[in-house]
């Protein structure tokens, strides 16, 4: 699709939006509906737009598969970690009330870095999930078609 | 704070988090050192949770607020002797496997997945032990699913072409019981508007309408029986344990199911109560039945296996038979039998599939794919490999309930249960069950031991020390739980009393 | 919304539930049968999400114009669900393409008819 102009046009005017209303929805879930969940699907949607405008070898020098896979992982360690810095601050295991000497506050700083780790997370599967079923059958051309 | 304070939750955590950094590291060595070191980690976290549970009065519950919010609005994790009980069982299973599994993942799965391989198994005891340690019935389906995805994976590895279509039976019809729990669990909610199971139990008492109460007893007891392979729900088992890795098998027989019998016990008489339960469904029949069913049809389907690990496989089907034989009488007897024969068959079989995953690597060529360990391989080789043979037959004696086995303890317990109840010709259907234990364990002896070595039978060599010893002290735990039942039957029977006072 | 209406959702939720089941049972096609899979596992979703909607009311954030809010427990819960669905769904389908590559097919007939025949080329060369 790299050559008709309107997909190319319209992707380039289009992309950079759908990442940053992730990142809006991604950091409103705090007062409105939205939060990692989301945020990661609409971030890997703009990715995958992309991969299909611009062909998925493009986008895979962009967003290489080792990248994919350490976010796949490092998500899962974020929650973790937040899990795990209640129980060294003297809480339990994901206690949120610790993480601030304010307990209010604590409950933001712990939900806003899960969601951090959530996000990065199901971005990550909905990348691996794509490249891996999008390379099969043709792995090495451009994927086009 | 110390440490000892955070066990319950990390019992779970230590495990899991040693996936995403085996995931990170992409190294398959890197990520053996990771998971093994998780597993025997959360070994010893199930051991200190069993000496601080042993300090607890009898029928004390550990109980770990995650979040701190308390219950039954937050997530609770429950440890009471049960739990333990089997927590040691499945992580301590884990250990061994993974200790055992460096040499034989070698030569089953492709050196570019192994990474893959120990993060899905790291996954897949985290869910396990998320499952029994978990107090609140939504994290129970979550962690069902967590293990299962990783167990579906794990299965797919194998290298024969039948692992996929197997993974794929598996993948329906777990994902089918694990949807049939789920809407069990769904309608206890709209009941009790609660979903820590000890609260559920308490608040059902008042629920004055039994119907919705039975419907959600339906629901999960035909979605936990599927995914512990009741006899006519096991289609799947078969399959799956033929074609996965030896390691996986070895792991799913001693746990997989055993997981599923606990929660199935947690909701029996935890949530529903024994008056429910047992008095308004003729759920006891129905479960003597079957058990009876597995016990023959599953048994004698074994003994007429050609291929040593789908023989074992059946054998599974038809232990299991004897875990909700237990269950059906209802009393403490055939509930110890039940948790004590989980643990005991557990131990024996994890021996056994290791143990033929060491034959299968000692009739192999080196290079080549593992072969089918069907019986015209065994012929005689308990002369070349005799420790793997005697540690198979030990172990199967274990299987049939020798005395002097932990299968015969736990038999022993059923029977005694039997009596209680005077059925005296359940007792019989026991006795002759096991003789069809004794004809498929005879059919590998008589191979192994006393048909000749055939003439071009190739070079085979004994199972390296690594694997032998691991299979060893499983095949040495099931004798000596055996002899000494202080801590099976000593943990089962406590287990057992505090479960069916609770119900009541 | 009382009367005959007042068990719509449920209606809806046992026919699609019944529907997916029967799809998953009836159909030899693996791809077929993953949907009727979602489908079955989509009635769980309805299932917990209808009770707890209440009418006129509004997602459970405080704020001063509104009185009446929903219950936000199931949605939570589905959305774990959901995310489950979603990757056995994943898992499932590249099951099928794997057991396309080693067997030519996707029909679980024929599929059966190869696995009787031998042992079959092996795989992960």
């Amino acid at each position: 699709m790299v050559n008709d102009l309107i997909p190319r046009v319209l992707g380039k005017l289009l992309i950079p939006f759908i990442l940053l209303f992730a990142l809006y929805v991604q950091f409103h879930g705090d007062f409105g509906p939205g939060g990692g969940f989301q945020a990661g699907v609409l971030f890997a949607a703009g990715i995958v737009l992309h991969a299909l405008i611009f062909g998925l070898a493009n986008t895979r020098r962009v967003i290489p598969d080792a990248l994919v896979e350490a976010m796949l992982a490092c998500g899962v360690l974020i929650y973790a970690g937040v899990g795990l810095a209640g129980i060294l601050l003297g809480g339990n295991y994901l206690d949120y009330f610790v993480l601030d000497p304010n307990p209010v506050h604590g409950q933001h700083r712990g939900i806003f870095w899960v969601e951090v780790g959530v996000a990065v997370t199901v971005c990550g599967v909905m990348l691996q999930i794509f490249y891996l079923f999008a390379a099969r059958g043709h792995d090495g051309a451009d994927g086009t078609d | 704070m110390s440490l000892a304070q955070h066990l319950p939750a990390l019992q779970v955590v230590l495990p899991l988090i040693s996936a995403p950094l085996a995931v990170l590291l992409r190294h398959g060595g890197v990520a053996f050192l990771l998971v093994t070191a998780g597993a025997w980690a959360a070994f010893a976290a199930a051991v200190a949770l069993w000496l601080q549970v042993d300090l607890l009065p009898a029928g004390g519950v550990l109980t770990y607020h995650i979040g701190n919010w308390a219950p039954p609005w937050g997530i609770e994790y429950r440890v009471d002797r049960l739990t333990s009980f089997v927590l040691v069982l499945v992580s301590g299973t884990a250990a061994l496997v993974l200790t055992y599994g460096h040499a034989s993942i070698e030569r089953e799965i492709a050196r570019a997945s192994h990474y893959l391989y120990y993060a899905m198994f790291a996954l897949c005891l985290a869910g396990l032990l998320g499952i029994t340690i978990t107090g609140d019935a939504f994290n129970v389906f979550v962690f069902l699913e967590i293990s299962s995805l990783a167990t579906y994976v794990l299965i797919a590895l194998g290298r024969d072409r039948r692992a996929l279509t197997a993974s794929y039976r598996y993948l329906i019809l777990g994902t089918i019981g694990a949807t049939f729990f789920v809407i069990g669990v769904g309608f206890l909610y709209l009941l009790t508007g609660t979903l820590n199971i000890a609260d559920m139990g308490a608040r059902l008492r008042d629920v004055e309408n039994p119907r919705a109460v039975l419907a959600a007893l339906a629901f999960l007891t035909v979605g936990i029986s599927l995914k512990l392979a009741l006899f006519p729900l096991h289609q799947w088992l078969p399959n799956a344990y033929t074609h996965a890795p030896s390691t996986v098998t070895a792991f799913l027989a001693a746990t997989a199911t055993k997981v599923s019998v606990y929660v199935l016990i947690r909701f029996y008489f935890g949530v529903f109560g024994e008056s429910l339960v047992f008095q308004r469904l003729p759920l006891p029949e129905i479960m003597l039945g079957l058990s009876l069913l597995a016990l023959f049809a599953a048994n004698l389907i074994a003994v007429f296996q050609d291929n040593l690990k789908r023989m074992f496989a059946y054998s599974s089907v038809g232990q299991i038979g004897y875990i909700t034989l237990g269950l059906s009488f209802d009393s403490v007897h055939g509930l110890t039998a039940s948790i004590v024969h989980l643990f005991n068959h557990g131990v024996a079989k994890a021996a056994i599939f290791l143990l033929i995953g060491g034959l299968v690597l000692g009739i192999g060529r080196p290079g080549a794919p593992p072969p089918v360990p069907t019986f015209k391989h065994l012929a005689g080789l308990a002369r070349r490999m005799p420790l793997t043979c005697l540690g198979i037959v030990l172990a199967g004696l274990s299987l049939i309930g020798v005395p002097g086995t932990g299968g015969f303890i736990s038999k022993w317990y059923l029977v005694l249960a039997a009596m209680e109840q005077r059925q005296y010709w359940l007792v019989g259907a026991i006795l002759l069950s096991s003789l069809l234990a004794v004809a498929y364990v005879w059919r590998f002896v008589e191979a192994a031991y006393f048909r000749p070595v055939p003439g071009d039978g190739g070079v085979v060599r004994e199972a390296p020390l690594v694997m032998l010893i691991p299979a060893w002290i499983l095949v040495a735990a099931s004798i000596w739980f055996g002899l000494d039942t202080s801590l099976t039957v000593g943990s089962a029977l406590d287990a057992a009393q505090s479960l069916l006072r609770s119900g009541t | 919304m009382q009367g005959s209406f007042s068990h719509f959702g449920y209606l809806i939720t046992i026919l699609v539930m019944v529907s997916g089941l029967y799809i998953v049972m009836a159909q030899g096609n693996l791809i077929k049968k993953l949907i009727g899979l979602s489908i079955f596992q989509t009635s769980v979703y309805l299932l917990f999400i209808v009770p707890g909607k209440l009418l006129g009311a509004t997602a459970p954030i405080l704020s001063p114009h509104h009185a009446l809010y929903s219950n936000p427990l199931p949605h939570v819960l589905i959305l774990t669900a959901i995310v489950v669905g979603v990757a056995t769904l994943a898992l499932g389908l590249a099951l099928v393409v794997r057991v396309r590559e080693a067997y030519g097919s996707i029909e679980e007939d024929e599929i059966t008819a190869l696995e009787n025949q031998a042992a079959g080329p092996e795989i992960h060369a």
